[in-house]
């Protein structure tokens, strides 16, 4: 009896001390924590120039990989809001994410001469129609059903710019055209020689010159677009949409009697994810400068799906997590290239089995399960109780 | 659009079609029963097919070695590799139960999540397949596998041991002896699963715990073996599969499993996902309706084609063809 107040009482104690640390941050003051994120957003838009030792990838330029990886948080977004916050499993997101590429790469290259900037928003709106167009008809189907529609939607994206010879078909579109630049001022990069940080003068960046050889004002650019996602999608979770989204993907027969018109949200949520979906995809085709159907494989679908869930859906620091991992964890250890995609593999099934809540689970999630916990101590401490009783 | 072709070649489009779709419809068995039991899409049961057509390679190979084996002997052959796909993909099946789905269902994790572990489970099945030449060169067994087979990351092909001669003609149009088993055998291994799911033991089982699991624990039904039963008899289908996907197309890779498991997914989904029937008829339709359309639209319009029929058809049925129902078969 004795020791089993005291383990609870341990548990408890240890809960509360890993919530003791969250808790310290968010009881700082205001101005410390404003402070503390400035720091932390320079630290990022820094981190392609400091170049820090481990996290640097050898072989493969520095910039780009921070490049794919804003990409990849920003897909991870969108796609947090169809999956995690309204719960409609979409596995053919990279059809949006291609009509995003594909839209700015007609308009810029293949068929018109637009200005990038002027191509992004139509590419965003023809995104988010095609979102609509899409989830109108299929969004009536439930749960795995809906899978396996978008599953087929993302294929049929893809085979239709294979096919078309107006898509540039399966050789791709090439000369796409890159952001407006500015140039101002050069920034030297740092090296470093044993642990000691060294400037390098020869190795600069030229601040907003979209070229050719340095992706860094690219992850610029990007980190800039994933910062205001960020603030959107806070606005956005925390509205009456986002709580009609919450209510839908827990119980969609509840909501509706409560007055919810399930289906607008989700319609709403399709497209929502798709609008941020072409605009990572927009983004992606300007810094390639080409695209070709193979970008747009269903794997990276899959992938997307893998970020958002093994970094925990629904909470949008979680599916930044998942996605760091997922677009950066391949890049660093490309030296197994052989073995790149089964240990990724392997990932994914360790992190299944031993999170399955995800990396960072939403706190909601997280309160469900303790009271759960909780409830089923309860129940099997009776049980205990009434066997000593018989004995 | 090429309707000549179509109307001219109309009977040999529908019986290849029909070869294909039977294919389609005993891998899509392996979904539709995980899916009756669990309700989780086993994502990795493409891999179970891959590793059965590399069974039915090898077998074949090692046999046929190099003679030109004889009437009776070719019996043997087909015997022999039918019976290691079966073994090899139910091994595999068994072995993706326990490893990638059983510790999350122990655990009542979310059905999502399974979804990830059993997208984990089909990269490392599809890549321990691609790197195995490599593995192999670490124990300077490379030379000895070479003999037999090259690397799984590159198209292998299989000796041509049903020799393509056409069996009869329906007018001027050439029926093959390959199409035609392949589509006998499915048809009569679906048949034999049905009837096993319906009147034995075990598939009472099966049933009951698709249609209530808590229930069907109380009445004493194991729902661990059950579930092992499931992915055992999926498993098994797609190493039909495999060998009669081997007869006919005669080539596999380590990733040949991805686009036949996407297909046979969506024919069980358009036949009514967990309804063994329903896998059979959604097969066929498939394997018909996409051989008429690449035909009429041309080949690289293939997959438009199947993926369009599952949205339209979904639109009007929207629990599929003939619905979902392994939980609720009446024998």
């Amino acid at each position: 009896m004795s020791t089993s107040v005291s383990a609870t009482s341990g548990t408890k104690s240890k809960s509360k001390s890993r919530l003791g640390f969250v808790d310290r941050l968010t009881n700082l003051p205001k101005l410390v924590k404003i402070l503390l994120w400035v720091l932390l957003a320079l630290f990022l838009y820094a981190l392609p120039l400091l170049e820090p030792p481990l996290l640097s990838t050898p072989g493969t330029d520095f910039g780009g990989v921070l490049f794919t990886v804003t990409i990849y948080c920003l897909v991870a977004l969108g796609l947090n809001i169809v999956v995690g916050y309204a719960g409609l499993l979409d596995l053919g997101y990279v059809g949006f994410y291609a009509i995003g590429a594909y839209t700015v790469a007609i308009l810029t290259s293949f068929h018109a001469n637009w200005p990038f900037l002027l191509a992004v928003p139509v590419a965003v709106v023809a995104t988010m129609v095609s979102g609509v167009l899409l989830g109108a008809p299929t969004l009536r189907v439930r749960g795995d059903y809906l899978a396996i529609v978008t599953l087929g939607f993302g294929e049929i994206i893809r085979l239709a710019a294979v096919n078309t010879e107006w898509l540039g078909d399966a050789r791709g579109i090439s000369k796409i055209d890159r952001p407006p630049s500015i140039e101002l001022f050069e920034i030297p990069h740092l090296f470093w020689e044993g642990g000691t940080p060294l400037l390098d003068p020869d190795d600069t960046t030229v601040f907003l010159e979209f070229g050719v050889l340095d992706q860094i004002p690219y992850y610029w650019l990007g980190l800039t677009v994933v910062i205001l996602m960020l603030i959107a999608d806070r606005l956005i979770k925390d509205s009456r949409v986002g709580r009609a989204w919450e209510a839908t993907r827990e119980d969609e027969d509840a909501a509706e009697l409560m007055g919810v018109p399930t289906f607008r949200f989700k319609l709403l949520a399709f497209s929502t994810g798709a609008f941020v979906g072409g605009l990572a995809g927009a983004l992606y085709a300007s810094r390639q400068s080409f695209i070709n159907p193979l970008s747009f494989l269903l794997l990276f679908s899959i992938l997307f799906l893998a970020a958002v869930v093994v970094g925990g859906q629904g909470n949008r620091w979680g599916v930044l997590v998942g996605a760091f991992l997922v677009a950066y964890l391949p890049e660093r250890f490309r030296d197994f290239s052989e073995f790149r995609v089964l240990v990724f593999g392997l990932a994914l099934m360790v992190l299944a089995i031993f999170r399955p809540e995800g990396l960072l689970p939403p706190r909601r999630t997280l309160r469900a399960k303790q009271a759960g916990q909780e409830l089923a101590a309860a129940e099997e401490g009776d049980h205990g109780e009434e066997t000593r009783v018989r004995v | 659009m090429n309707f000549s072709f179509l109307f001219n070649n109309f009977a040999e489009l529908t019986v290849t079609g029909l070869a294909f779709g039977a294919v389609y419809a005993l891998i899509a068995l392996g979904y539709t029963m995980v899916y009756g039991v669990l309700q989780l899409i086993n994502f990795a049961h493409s891999e179970v097919f891959m590793y059965g057509t590399f069974a039915t390679l090898w077998m074949t190979i090692t046999l046929v070695g190099s003679g030109n084996p004889g009437g009776l002997q070719t019996f043997g052959i087909m015997a022999a590799a039918l019976l290691a796909a079966m073994v090899v993909s139910g091994a595999i099946a068994l072995m993706l139960e326990k490893f990638a789905y059983r510790p999350l269902i122990k655990r009542n994790a979310p059905r999502l999540i399974a979804l990830i572990s059993a997208i984990g489970a089909s990269f490392v099945l599809a890549e321990l397949m691609g790197v195995r030449d490599d593995v192999a060169g670490w124990f300077g067994l490379r030379e000895t596998l070479d003999d037999y087979v090259g690397g799984a990351r590159v198209n292998q092909s299989m000796p041509n041991i049903v020799q393509n001669r056409t069996l009869f003609a329906i007018g001027e149009y050439n029926i093959r002896m390959v199409d035609v088993i392949v589509i006998l055998s499915a048809i009569l291994m679906m048949v034999g699963l049905d009837q096993f799911v319906r009147r034995s033991k075990t598939g009472r089982g099966i049933r009951a715990t698709a249609q209530d699991p808590e229930t069907a624990a109380l009445m004493g039904v194991n729902s661990t073996r059950v579930i092992q039963m499931t992915f055992l008899l999926g498993g098994l289908m797609a190493g039909v599969a495999a060998f009669l996907y081997m007869l006919k197309i005669e080539t596999t890779k380590f990733d040949v499993g991805f686009l036949l498991g996407i297909k046979a997914f969506t024919a069980a989904v358009l036949g009514g996902i967990g309804n063994l029937r329903g896998a059979l008829v959604g097969g066929l339709v498939l394997g018909v309706v996409e051989n008429w359309g690449s035909a009429l639209f041309g080949g690289e319009w293939r997959h438009v084609v199947a993926f369009v029929l599952l949205v339209v058809i979904l639109l009007f049925r929207p629990t599929g063809i003939l619905g979902e129902s392994l939980g609720k078969a009446r024998t």
